[in-house]
């Protein structure tokens, strides 16, 4: 593993596949992955149950959720709308999402710590305008094999020749696009400046008690 | 022009700007639990890292924990495997751990504050978004993934964003009845669950100075829920005498030197804000949520919306929220049934909630058919209660008395709604399934108003009875 440590990670200027239109505004994490499961030690299997409770009603009856219909399966982009991914910091949401398959995100809006989350694990998620993402579901949903591009080079969603400018905080694009979305390496760099940031707080030197 | 304690906290921790834009911020204290962090310290391991600061994080263990029977293993094989795990992480570490049946342990955000470990002008980070809490404190506290809690164990800082700040003023006095909790309702409900993206908010205002400490982390624990990832108050007077010998505290000559360092970090009173709020004390009423965000609420005396009289862009939600709670548009919130009473949470599981939910029990019985449970937020504040002799109130009406943990906010552990259940809750969160049962419903408010309802087995306007 320490190979992979040392490996450079990928520099995500463009994702692309078919799409996947989840609606409705304030979307919550606990939706998206209900806290029974987040009882593991491992991030694997999650995938299993996103967005379980809204997909299987309570006597095991399936609820039609668009990650359940076949013209969905193998969707890449996930189209969501205003506040999505509200709620608890659980990584488990995001993580659910990509290990169903899910590359990008693209919204209305994100709520903040789960738009961290998606940066961190290089799973970009853009807004465009409510107007425009109108529109882009409409596509999808009247042809849903059309291939959905998030390019974050031109700042753009793409779907079938129609061109949608997309947003996204600056820093968040440059660690995707620089390849410095997983933070841990370009932290550690740091090493003496943290020693020296650490070294002028007075709560951490005891404030002037520290020989004591 | 002036400083707000957020730039003058953030720059102090500011180990450098990063080619991104982003800042590497240093945590000066790092609170972990079961749930989010076993798999950063798989990361860490996987990677050949250690823990950088090992004295300055903390562990407890809080969200899976039974209210009940705390024998060793746990029933839930799952839940045992976690604490186990986190245990055996803390040791491999040598990260303090106060584990369960400990005199330290208890939720996260209660024990942080009670052991005096939260202190003004800190950076708090913890793999949860109730972490806002601490910032009653005048720090800057945050919820983070468990891919960050795997930054900070390594390297004690993080990548973040600055974000803007936004001063939220409450002016004025609460009426009688009111508490806390409403307040952080109304704000909620005022500015939005998301109107707080982007922003810290700053409470300030007659009505925030004037709160204690437990009142001051109620109201920034609910931060989150208008979309602030971080919420705070500038430490005064009020904060110096609750830190004042607690177990973390400085003391000898440090409290002075810490003090007159606390008191330098609070906003200048010219400070620049981004954006500025003010709400008016006087028209906060006890406040209770009817839909399925926290931002859907109204005063215990008004009626429910009609979907078709709100602003477009909440219908759709609003129309969602009355087909899940079956409640009828319209109709008053008061005189609700409900099935559940819970009191409890990071939100309003502190001794002085108890006392306050305590003074509506005392002498009256929970509503036959209701199922009414107080979980304490931590074993000191279980301790005090039974010294107090709470426990002894509850218990009469009808109330069980629990164990210290999460309890019901969350449902990891065996405490659930049943199928459609409807609970009066002093947590959190209403998100659809929230309370552990796919279908079950949620009803915010606060302690008082749980314990009204509790005995009447409705909404009730606690108002009416104190």
């Amino acid at each position: 593993m320490s190979d992979a440590k040392d490996s450079v990670l990928e520099k995500i200027e463009r994702k692309s596949g078919r799409a996947v239109p989840v609606d409705g505004d304030d979307i919550d994490t606990d939706r998206i992955i209900p806290a029974r499961f987040m009882k593991c030690i491992t991030f694997e299997g999650l995938e299993e149950h996103v967005f379980e409770d809204v997909r299987t009603g309570p006597d095991g009856q399936p609820l039609g959720h668009p990650f359940d219909d076949p013209r969905y399966q193998g969707a890449k982009v996930l189209l969501v709308d205003r506040n999505f991914g509200c709620g608890s910091s659980r990584e488990h949401a995001p993580q659910s999402i990509q290990r169903w398959g899910i590359e990008a995100l693209v919204g209305e809006s994100f709520a903040e710590i789960f738009f961290g989350n998606c940066t961190t694990l290089g799973m970009p998620a853009v807004t465009v305008s409510k107007e425009d993402l109108a529109r882009l579901k409409e596509l999808v949903k009247s042809e849903p094999r059309a291939e959905v591009i998030v390019d974050l080079e031109e700042m753009a969603v793409i779907c079938r020749d129609q061109r949608f400018p997309a947003r996204m905080p600056d820093s968040a694009r440059k660690t995707l696009t620089e390849g410095t979305w997983d933070a841990t390496r370009t932290l550690l760099v740091a090493a003496s400046a943290i020693r020296s940031t650490a070294e002028r707080l007075p709560y951490v030197t005891g404030f002037g008690e520290a020989a004591r | 022009m002036g400083r707000s304690l957020f730039d003058k906290v953030w720059d102090l921790h500011t180990v450098r700007e990063l080619d991104s834009g982003q800042t590497q911020l240093f945590i000066g204290l790092h609170l972990i639990h079961e749930v989010t962090s076993p798999q950063a310290f798989q990361m860490l391991r996987e990677a050949g890292l250690k823990v950088l600061y090992p004295n300055r994080t903390f562990a407890t263990v809080d969200h899976i924990v039974p209210t009940d029977d705390l024998a060793r293993p746990l029933k839930d094989d799952l839940a045992e495997k976690m604490l186990e795990a986190l245990d055996a992480n803390c040791r491999e570490f040598a990260i303090p751990f106060f584990g369960v049946g400990t005199a330290n342990q208890g939720i996260v955000h209660v024990i942080g504050p009670e052991l005096g470990l939260t202190q003004p002008g800190m950076t708090i980070a913890c793999g949860d978004s109730h972490t806002s809490t601490h910032g009653a404190f005048g720090a800057i506290a945050f919820g983070i993934g468990t891919s960050q809690v795997r930054d900070v164990l390594a390297t004690q800082t993080m990548a973040l964003g600055r974000p803007k700040v936004r001063r939220v003023r409450v002016t004025g006095k609460l009426g009688g009845g009111v508490y806390a909790k409403d307040v952080t309702l109304h704000v909620i409900r005022r500015l939005g669950v998301n109107g707080g993206v982007g922003y810290a908010y700053e409470y300030a205002g007659d009505v925030i100075q004037n709160m204690s400490m437990e009142e001051r982390l109620t109201v920034c624990n609910m931060a989150i829920e208008g979309g602030a990832r971080v919420g705070y108050i500038n430490p005064d007077e009020t904060t110096f005498a609750y830190l004042k010998g607690r177990a973390h505290s400085p003391s000898g000559e440090a409290w002075d030197k810490a003090v007159a360092w606390w008191k330098s970090i609070a906003s200048d009173a010219d400070a620049r804000f981004d954006d500025d709020v003010e709400l008016a004390g006087a028209e906060i009423a006890p406040t209770v949520t009817w839909g399925i965000n926290p931002g859907q609420a109204l005063g215990v005396d008004e009626k429910l919306p009609r979907p078709e009289e709100l602003p477009d862009e909440e219908r759709a939600t609003a129309r969602e929220a009355f087909e899940f709670m079956d409640l009828t548009p319209g109709a008053p919130i008061a005189g609700t049934p409900i099935d559940v009473a819970f009191i409890g949470s990071c939100t309003n599981s502190r001794i002085s909630d108890l006392r306050e939910a305590a003074r509506v029990v005392k002498g009256r019985s929970v509503k036959s058919g209701v199922r009414a449970l107080v979980v304490p937020g931590s074993r000191a504040v279980k301790n005090a209660a039974e010294a107090e002799g709470l426990h002894e109130i509850f218990r009469a009406a009808g109330f069980d008395w629990r164990e210290p943990g999460c309890s019901m906010c969350l449902a990891m552990n065996p405490d659930k709604l049943r199928g459609r259940e409807i609970c009066a809750s002093s947590s959190n969160r209403n998100f659809k399934g929230r309370q552990g049962s796919p279908t079950g419903r949620t009803l915010l408010m606060s302690p008082a108003m749980v314990a009204a309802a509790a005995v009447s087995g409705k909404v009730t306007d606690v108002r009416e009875m104190l």
